[in-house]
């Protein structure tokens, strides 16, 4: 079937509430180490692949800029997508699958302190149904949250608990934003932001990115001890109204996720896109991860939410487990759209 | 130092039309009339879509009258509106199935307070004087028997 691919490279910057840096300046060093750390010539890479938000810089072609960070002279290979950098990994990925280039470098990156998301978002919904009642991503999720509780799929408690352990965990990353070790109960007194979220519900508002290096098996092997191989990648869509799918269901990511191979082992780690407190058990069910499985140990996007970089950085998170931690295998997650409408999975494993 | 302002008005010079489905249900919605769709499994879509959302295929353009009341069945208490929100003072987003209608619309529940909010309640529209053809005439719903 598919090529082999490994990850064989991987970097973050911080997550900031405003970075004081352009998105092209805090991109720079992002992408730089992740090439070093991959071991390759810049000249070498023979795909270059960005996800961003050009609704984010407000201007058209904005993800352009981004390229400064490359280096694109001479003229390299290159593509982007107007989504989390996740999907520009995919694009690589199926690149490679072509035989005749041996690496690629994907990076997401996003800046969302200029702008109020609440009022970017809505522009990017349905414009006829949607945008003219500026339905905006947090009210969005509360109705699927509302759903979830509704239905008995889980309590307030159970939100609160997630964000607790999102917080803790997230103490010892570098690049996290929101850390804390507040106990649930502490949590659940605070008023609710748009009813039933709280602010531990909501993910932060983040500037930050993320970069990855790609290659092909042969290469990977020379490159690196420790590759961190794509076992499986899919990418599934429910519809985009709201109102016409089971908001307590994610059949994108069940159907992702069966089509990865998420079932086929034991699962150690996952990372997954929970960008709202909610999600991560809808998520989990969806992928059939049991109790054994470590849920995000960076803290995920509770604790750190680049847009269009906090999908790929599952992907740097989840291969550091590999890389770094020991683990054998571990899920990668991404999202895009309102209420988990779109669902990327992937399975990610050592030798 | 004087600040200096100057006014640009960007104009798209060109008409165009919604289609068959979104043209007929923004029509509706100028007549005070919300319209669903028929999908091939009889199920009624509202808001309607050219296709059905399950299958792709297309859907012929059989629209039919729903509502006016429904039911809400998800919501969520927006405490601090936007300014992009259609109203002005805390409200609801709700997902309505509409009388007649099997999937949820997505609208504003004027209900004054959170308390009065909760899933499974009744609301009818209320609708704006002036009508031209757009989602916001309808204006807001409203708890059935509140007004």
């Amino acid at each position: 079937m598919a090529n082999d691919i490994a990850i064989v490279g991987y970097a973050q910057s911080p997550s900031l509430r405003q970075a004081e840096l352009t998105e092209p300046q805090f991109l720079f060093p992002v992408i730089s180490e992740a090439i070093e750390r991959a071991g390759v010539e810049r000249r070498e890479i023979g795909f270059t692949c960005a996800g961003s938000c050009d609704y984010l810089s407000g201007q058209t072609f904005a993800f352009v800029m981004n390229l400064e960070a490359v280096g694109a002279w001479p003229p390299i290979s290159e593509s982007h997508v107007e989504m989390d950098g996740a999907w520009a990994l995919y694009e690589a990925w199926v690149r490679l699958q072509h035989g005749d280039i041996d690496t690629a470098l994907v990076f997401g990156s996003g800046k969302s302190s200029p702008g109020l998301p609440a009022e970017i978002y809505p522009l990017q919904m349905d414009p006829y149904t949607l945008t003219p009642l500026g339905a905006d991503p947090v009210s969005l999720a509360a109705l699927q949250a509302r759903a979830m509780l509704d239905a008995g799929k889980i309590t307030e408690r159970e939100m609160a608990e997630t964000a607790t352990r999102s917080r803790k965990n997230a103490i010892g990353n570098p690049y996290a934003q929101v850390t804390g070790d507040d106990d649930p109960e502490t949590l659940l007194k605070e008023p609710y932001v748009t009813a039933p979220l709280r602010r531990h519900d909501l993910p932060p508002i983040s500037d930050g990115a993320c970069a990855v290096v790609l290659a092909t098996a042969d290469k990977a092997k020379a490159l690196s001890k420790r590759p961190v191989w794509i076992r499986g990648i899919d990418h599934r869509i429910d519809i985009h109204q709201p109102g016409m799918r089971d908001l307590t269901e994610s059949p994108s990511t069940r159907i992702a996720g069966k089509n990865a191979g998420v079932g086929k082992g034991k699962v150690d780690v996952a990372e997954l896109s929970a960008t709202f407190s909610y999600q991560e058990k809808l998520l989990s069910q969806e992928l059939g991860l049991g109790d054994g499985v470590e849920i995000n140990p960076s803290g995920g996007p509770l604790a750190a939410n680049p847009v269009m970089a906090v999908g790929l950085a599952r992907f740097a998170e989840a291969a550091r487990q590999i890389a770094e931690r020991g683990k054998k295998r571990a899920v990668a997650h991404a999202t895009s759209g309102q209420c988990l409408q779109q669902n990327l999975v992937a399975v990610l494993e050592g030798d | 130092m004087q600040e200096r302002l100057t006014t640009h008005t960007i104009e798209f010079p060109y008409t165009r039309t919604l289609g068959p489905v979104y043209s007929a249900f923004l029509t509706g919605m100028r007549d005070g009339q919300v319209l669903g769709i028929k999908s091939r499994d009889g199920r009624v879509l509202c808001p309607p879509t050219e296709w059905d959302p399950t299958t792709g295929d297309a859907l012929d353009g059989d629209l039919v009258p729903v509502g006016p009341g429904g039911v809400v069945t998800t919501w969520a208490w927006v405490t601090e509106p936007s300014r992009k929100h259609p109203l002005d003072h805390p409200f609801a987003f709700a997902l309505i199935k509409l009388d007649g209608a099997d999937t949820g619309l997505l609208h504003v529940v004027d209900a004054g307070g959170i308390d009065s909010m909760q899933t499974g309640m009744r609301v009818v529209p209320r609708w704006k004087q002036e009508r031209i053809g757009h989602i916001t005439d309808l204006e807001a719903f409203v708890p059935e028997g509140s007004k």
